[in-house]
């Protein structure tokens, strides 16, 4: 197991290697002279070339690099060019509101999204089963923006049930986490059904109906422990679809968190806060499919062995 | 099941067995393909869909950019369908003829990412070695961005507008396919008529486009399929974000977008744009489940 774990650790090391160069590559991608684009266009020829100096642009690119990822491991992640503030300080701030949007949004998705799996598998083919999967396609195609503005139109709205943006009271984290977790719990529902009914196929499963267990005890108990193993993976796949949807979905309702901080930045075209979020996307994003792969290996034996 | 009488061979078993001969991979697929009645009315609405993007401007009520200050934000009626927007345009009309933006950025999007995925994939998975490490490395990059995410990415360096979309969005599709077609390349690969074919002294490139694409290809059209709807939606949600199709254009997002404002008072104006999207990435959704059932049962979702 221990050797597994750091075969998995070192195989991150190369990706996030390569990462980082991209991120690094980020600012120099963008056509036209950095320096500039960071002065900003009233500059004078001396700002820029100050700024030049003070960003290190004028060293050979390697140099750049490597004060880059020094800088990154101190947590200096420069200076925002809109707020005047450390980039750490303001990623900081947006982390929790996220953090916890998505989390929210991902237990529902799983309780959902398994309940439809789980009964579309064992209703096959009867109108439980249609309704299930008809929903979860549809939750799959759902633009997000739209669920959330028809949530907020009728349920904060006309109904006043809710508020409409922010994130202060456990009611604020409704609508945002519904809309966030519509898609992940369609694709965990589609991947529990198809699994669930692979596995209710084996053998072992028609031994445990012939010596008279409880229908719900084969299919909760014996045959969804092995059926949880793909779903497990698939689930915390979806992990990054969340991160970037909630992009969008903290957009549509107003929320304080790391998704809204993106587009802002982008809008203001603020370099080293979309960098720094770049990174911190890719990185949380890699060490989740780390963690999923970890316990894949940790439920899956044979895995280990491969 | 249809092949069990092979073993006897009587009369009327070789007439079948000829019989089945005759059908051709596309009857075969249609034959399955025409039981899944959903992917059959999505398959009809995106037909409809595209007959819409062509001859829009001829059935079009109304104009879809010409303002009309008499009729600012009136909700749906016999006379406008859908209500009209902030400037008194026709929504219903201004859908209509958004359909022709969601269907090019969608299939052109698509078509980049699959034909870029596909040629990495044949290599990757054909030579193997470290050009294989360096496309599925490159690959794993790519994937280490949540999608929507690598797409802002592009556009904060490349800029807002439509066409950086699609650039955005054709790049994040590559690595899907080059998985795809990779694994289809290294199953094939180990079959015994590529086997031959390379004993008979066929130059790579003949084995490749000969004998291995065509049996990715199935795999490629169900991925496509499936992907136009994600394309649809990722493009939709960046002109919502403001970063891809701006305003006056009738792109749905966009259109979507702009309605926000008027959620108290007008909330037709979000409403029709965004089930416009909803319906066409549901019927490519369809469809491409329904493709997949066809083509390739043993693959899952």
């Amino acid at each position: 197991m221990f050797r597994y774990i750091v075969k998995r650790l070192f195989g991150v090391v190369p990706i996030l290697l390569i990462v980082s160069i991209f991120i690094f590559m980020f600012v120099h991608l963008i056509p036209g002279d950095p320096a500039r684009l960071v002065a900003g266009p009233d500059a004078s020829h001396q700002d820029v070339e100050l700024v030049r100096q003070q960003l290190g642009l004028d060293k050979p690119i390697v140099t750049q690099y490597i004060t880059y990822i020094s800088n990154l491991v101190q947590g200096d992640l420069g200076i925002s060019m809109k707020t005047k503030r450390n980039v750490y300080d303001e990623i900081a701030d947006r982390f929790m509101p996220t953090f916890w949007l998505t989390v929210w949004s991902m237990v529902w998705a799983i309780v959902f999204g398994l309940l439809i799996g789980v009964i579309s598998a064992t209703k096959r083919n009867k109108w439980q089963d249609y309704t299930g999967m008809f929903s979860a396609v549809s939750g799959i195609s759902l633009p997000s923006f739209w669920l959330g503005l028809m949530l907020i139109q009728l349920f904060s709205v006309k109904l006043g049930w809710f508020p409409t943006g922010g994130s202060e009271s456990w009611k604020a984290y409704v609508l945002p986490s519904i809309t966030l977790g519509a898609g992940v719990a369609a694709v965990i529902a589609r991947f529990a059904r198809s699994s669930l009914m692979d596995i209710l196929r084996e053998d072992y499963i028609r031994t445990g109906r012939a010596k008279g267990l409880k229908e719900n005890v084969v299919v909760w108990k014996h045959a969804l422990k092995n059926a949880m193993i793909p779903v497990i993976t698939m689930t915390g796949l979806q992990f990054g679809f969340l991160l970037g949807g909630s992009i969008v979905v903290e957009t549509v309702f107003s929320w304080p968190g790391l998704g809204r901080l993106l587009i802002d930045s982008v809008s203001f075209r603020d370099y080293p806060v979309i960098q720094a979020e770049m990174l911190l996307f890719a990185l949380e994003f890699i060490l989740i499919n780390l963690l999923v792969d970890i316990l894949y290996g940790v439920m899956n034996p044979q895995i280990r062995y491969e | 099941m249809e092949n069990s009488g092979v073993i006897v061979q009587t009369n009327e078993q070789v007439t079948q067995i000829e019989v089945e001969k005759v059908r051709t991979p596309f009857l075969e697929f249609w034959r399955k393909f025409k039981k899944q009645r959903m992917a059959m009315i999505a398959g009809s609405f995106i037909i409809l869909l595209f007959l819409i993007a062509f001859i829009s401007p001829f059935i079009a009520p109304y104009s879809s950019v010409e303002p009309d200050y008499d009729n600012i934000l009136s909700p749906p009626s016999m006379e406008h369908f859908a209500g009209t927007d902030a400037f008194g345009r026709d929504i219903f009309s201004r859908i209509l003829e958004g359909t022709r933006i969601s269907l090019f950025v969608g299939l052109s999007s698509v078509f980049v990412g699959a034909v870029g995925g596909t040629i990495l994939g044949l290599i990757s998975g054909f030579y193997g070695r470290w050009l294989d490490s360096i496309i599925m490395r490159f690959c794993d990059v790519l994937f280490a961005f949540p999608g929507i995410l690598l797409a802002i990415g592009i556009i904060a360096i490349l800029g807002p507008g439509l066409g950086n979309v699609i650039i955005a969005v054709a790049i994040f599709s590559i690595p899907i396919f080059a998985r795809i077609v990779r694994s289809s390349t290294l199953a094939i690969k180990s079959t015994v008529f590529v086997e031959a074919a390379r004993s008979i002294g066929a130059p790579a490139r003949r084995i490749i486009w000969k004998h291995i694409f065509p049996g990715t290809v199935s795999s490629i059209i169900v991925y496509f399929t499936m992907r136009i709807g994600t394309s649809i939606l990722t493009a939709a949600s960046l002109s919502f974000l403001g970063l891809g199709a701006q305003p006056p254009s009738p792109e749905w997002g966009a259109m979507l977008s702009s309605g926000r404002d008027f959620l108290n008072t007008a909330p037709h104006v979000t409403f029709f744009p965004g089930f416009a999207i909803f319906i066409t990435v549901l019927a490519f959704n369809l469809l491409g489940d329904g493709l997949r059932d066809a083509l390739d049962p043993k693959m899952k979702d």
